[in-house]
């Protein structure tokens, strides 16, 4: 960022809103020169050649943090590419994603690290990396985390599969514990779960679809709780999805095991029932869950157990969504519509739910000021400039076809949202204007 | 006659009254095919496409019959359920299929829901599913109700006859489209459905489902079944694991010829097919009077002439879609 910064000797204003970040909400505008907040105060003026973003009846905050986001470059530049998904999150509000490792080749060494962090040079948000726990995220051996953990990698994980074995997921977080980085599970028993279309239940008996049992991924949540209190390494659960895991996590983190945990936009407004029609856009994986689930999860999120709101963006070609429901892959377009999600969905105030999307994320991977980063801190001068400005009451229509993806996986078309993010701010740089990415 | 739907998809498409339409003109039909000369003009001008992406000999022969007896131009379309790989889309291939130009395409497919898709995908075109995956197979529950009504005699006016009957389904429920479609319809007529098997071989949930009981203990339900009807175990589905051995499955719910002794003496005894005797039914049980198996077969043309004739031969579709 440092050779980037003589480029971006201009200033920003953004005026009229309400800042809200962990310390708190203040009305406040906010000037940013040369990618740093300058100033935070009331009727502040703008200077010759100042941008201004007006933040009229809307939130200015901490640029959002995705803990879980699949950017496919390289290997899958059909579906995205880090360019048109770092576009995405930033029209999504997010100034910082953690791509996920599962891509061709995995991002389980050194040399595929360095190559994701070259490629997303001049992105339109910050890309940190997850690194695979495992080689070839096989599940048999352990990657080079020290090597990873030198580039700044922060979280490791098998993300697309869990780490099956118990005894190799215990080595790799007694390893973990001395590099202090942060495992990453993505929790499916694979001889519960293999072959599994969607959630185990009534519908998938009606339909007649093979299903993926709860306890597919409740057993890897209890045994890897089990794991981390034995260790003292840190899990960060993927995705939960089940009442039951959340009932773990909450058991486990009032006892003082490490763990933390996030939960995806999906799973909060989205039921098993959604793929009566076989449609495989509402294949995802962990699946759609009963709406006893749907409501733990919304319970998590509002008592704390779930510390995130963590989009598992999962971009996937046109032709591959129109598989029968059993052959297509899982997964789901994310990160335009989080935010939206949660202020619709949600019934939390505007402050938690940035919690959820913002600063506790930025904690998780690392990427905050208290980790040497840049992300999710409070919005006061001499912090970097990663800011999204939202009017939290602005209502708009989601069109697969006009968003930065380049698939077309959302199972909310058609879908009226409550929350827009209007303005993006990516270390003082401008990325987003009235909804219109810049570049 | 009521409205009968574009599709047929599911047993869930079909209502009492639509069943009862189906079965009534299923009798005009296999009048039809007791004749010299089996044909009727009622499909002429037609084209019906069978789209099979599974193998399969009885169904597509019956179907296939059927079209060609109401006069239909039949084409075949084959494809291994390898066809995805050799590179083109489920999708483009119903769009091949369509701009073609068809009446009606019949699918089977080895995936659950592909029907529903493509009936997404096509304009003016009915879609009839001859099995999907572990989920519907209609016509074969619609001939099941076609032979029970034909073998408890007593005329063929209404659906009187299934107001209470007692239907047990035995074996691998869990994987069988048949047995899903079976008891929707039996249900929607007012029988009273049993279901026999291990728990392993059950559906993981049975909310819902019309079912008046589920036991594990074929013989303590025999002496109140009125209709048997038994299920293969699907060995190419992977079924071999959810039960220890076949000696094992057969001991505890095979039909054998014992077994067979403790139904009522005018019990129906049914098998979608392909029997594996020995199996699921033992030889000399799939040979008694009381084992309609061959009727099932020789009734599946007729009902399906049924179902492509209220689908498409009516008039009232295009009225719909063009009035």
């Amino acid at each position: 960022m440092a050779e980037r910064s003589g480029l971006k000797s201009r200033e920003v204003v953004v005026r009229g809103g309400t800042v809200v970040d962990a310390t708190g909400g203040r009305r406040a505008d906010v000037r940013v020169i040369d990618g740093r907040v300058a100033e935070v105060g009331e009727g502040l003026d703008a200077g010759r050649g100042a941008t201004v973003l007006d933040a009229g009846d809307c939130v200015v905050a901490p640029g959002l943090v995705d803990l879980h986001t699949h950017l496919r470059e390289p290997g899958r530049e059909e579906a995205e590419t880090i360019e048109s998904g770092t576009r995405a999150a930033a029209l999504g509000g997010f100034t910082a994603v953690v791509a996920m490792p599962n891509t061709e080749p995995p991002l389980d060494s050194a040399e595929s690290v360095r190559n994701v962090f070259a490629l997303a040079e001049g992105a339109l948000a910050e890309v940190a990396v997850a690194g695979a726990i495992t080689v070839g995220r096989a599940g048999e051996r352990l990657a080079p985390m020290a090597e990873l953990a030198a580039l700044g990698v922060r979280l490791f994980t098998d993300d697309g599969d869990g780490v099956q074995s118990a005894g190799l997921m215990r080595r790799a977080l007694q390893y973990a514990t001395g590099l202090g980085v942060t495992l990453g599970q993505h929790c499916e028993d694979r001889s519960l779960a293999a072959g599994g279309a969607m959630h185990e239940g009534a519908w998938s008996s009606r339909l007649g679809l093979p299903g993926m049992p709860s306890e597919a991924e409740e057993v890897m949540v209890a045994r890897d709780i089990a794991l981390s209190r034995a260790t003292g390494g840190r899990v960060h659960f993927l995705h939960l999805s089940t009442a039951g895991s959340i009932d773990l996590v909450r058991r486990a983190r009032a006892e003082g095991v490490p763990v933390t945990a996030e939960v995806a936009p999906h799973h909060f407004t989205l039921t098993d029932g959604c793929t009566a029609g076989y449609d495989p856009v509402f294949k995802v994986n962990p699946p759609l869950r009963p709406q006893e689930d749907v409501d733990a999860v919304k319970a998590a999120l509002a008592d704390g157990t779930a510390d995130a709101i963590a989009t598992d963006h999962a971009p996937h070609a046109p032709e591959l969504k129109d598989l029968p429901f059993d052959q297509a892959p899982p997964g789901m377009l994310g990160l335009q519509t989080a935010l939206a999600l949660a202020v619709t969905e949600l019934d939390l105030p505007v402050a938690h739910i940035l919690a959820l999307l913002s600063w506790q994320p930025a904690s998780i991977a690392g990427l905050d000021p208290a980790h040497g980063g840049a992300q999710g801190g409070p919005i006061e001068p001499g912090g970097v400039a990663n800011l999204c400005v939202i009017d939290p009451r602005a209502t708009w229509t989601v069109d697969p076809t006009a968003l930065a993806s380049r698939s077309r996986n959302t199972p909310y078309a058609g879908r009226t949202l409550t929350g827009r993010v209007r303005h993006t701010v990516l270390a003082g740089e401008p990325v987003v204007i009235d909804t219109e990415a810049q570049r | 006659m009521s409205p009968f739907p574009t599709h047929l998809l599911s047993m869930d498409d079909l209502d009492a009254e639509a069943i009862a339409d189906v079965l009534s003109v299923t009798d005009s039909f296999a009048e039809v095919g007791r004749r010299a000369n089996p044909k009727v003009p009622a499909l002429r001008g037609r084209t019906v496409a069978t789209l099979f992406f599974e193998d399969s000999t009885r169904t597509r022969m019956s179907f296939e019959t059927a079209a060609k007896r109401m006069s239909a131009d039949v084409l075949s379309f084959s494809a291994g359920s390898s066809s995805v790989k050799k590179g083109e889309s489920l999708r483009d291939t119903i769009e091949t299929i369509q701009a073609i130009g068809m009446d009606a395409v019949i699918i089977r497919h080895g995936s659950s829901g592909v029907p529903a898709r493509v009936a997404e995908w096509v304009d003016h075109c009915a879609v009839v599913n001859a099995g999907d995956g572990w989920h519907q197979h209609p016509t074969q529950a619609l001939l099941d109700l076609y032979t029970v009504r034909q073998s408890l005699g007593g005329g063929d006016e209404g659906t009187e006859a299934f107001d209470g009957l007692r239907v047990t389904i035995v074996g691998d429920i869990r994987h069988s489209r048949v047995a899903r479609s079976q008891i929707t319809a039996y249900a929607a007529l007012g029988a009273e459905v049993t279901l026999v098997a291990p728990a392993t071989l059950l559906p993981p949930s049975l909310e819902g489902w019309p079912i008046t009981g589920v036991s594990h203990d074929l013989d303590s339900v025999l002496a109140d079944t009125d209709v048997i009807s038994l299920l293969r175990l699907q060995a190419e589905r992977g079924s071999g694991a959810y039960v220890p051995t076949m000696r094992e499955y057969s001991a505890g719910y095979s039909l054998t010829a014992r077994r067979a002794l403790q139904l009522p003496p005018d019990a129906i005894i049914l098998h979608p097919g392909p029997m594996v005797r020995g199996g699921e039914i033992a030889s000399e049980v799939a040979e008694l009077p009381s084992a309609r198996i061959t009727d099932q077969v020789g009734n599946g043309v007729a009902v399906r002439m049924a179902v492509l004739f209220l689908l498409l031969g009516q008039g009232t579709r295009e009225a719909e879609l063009h009035g």
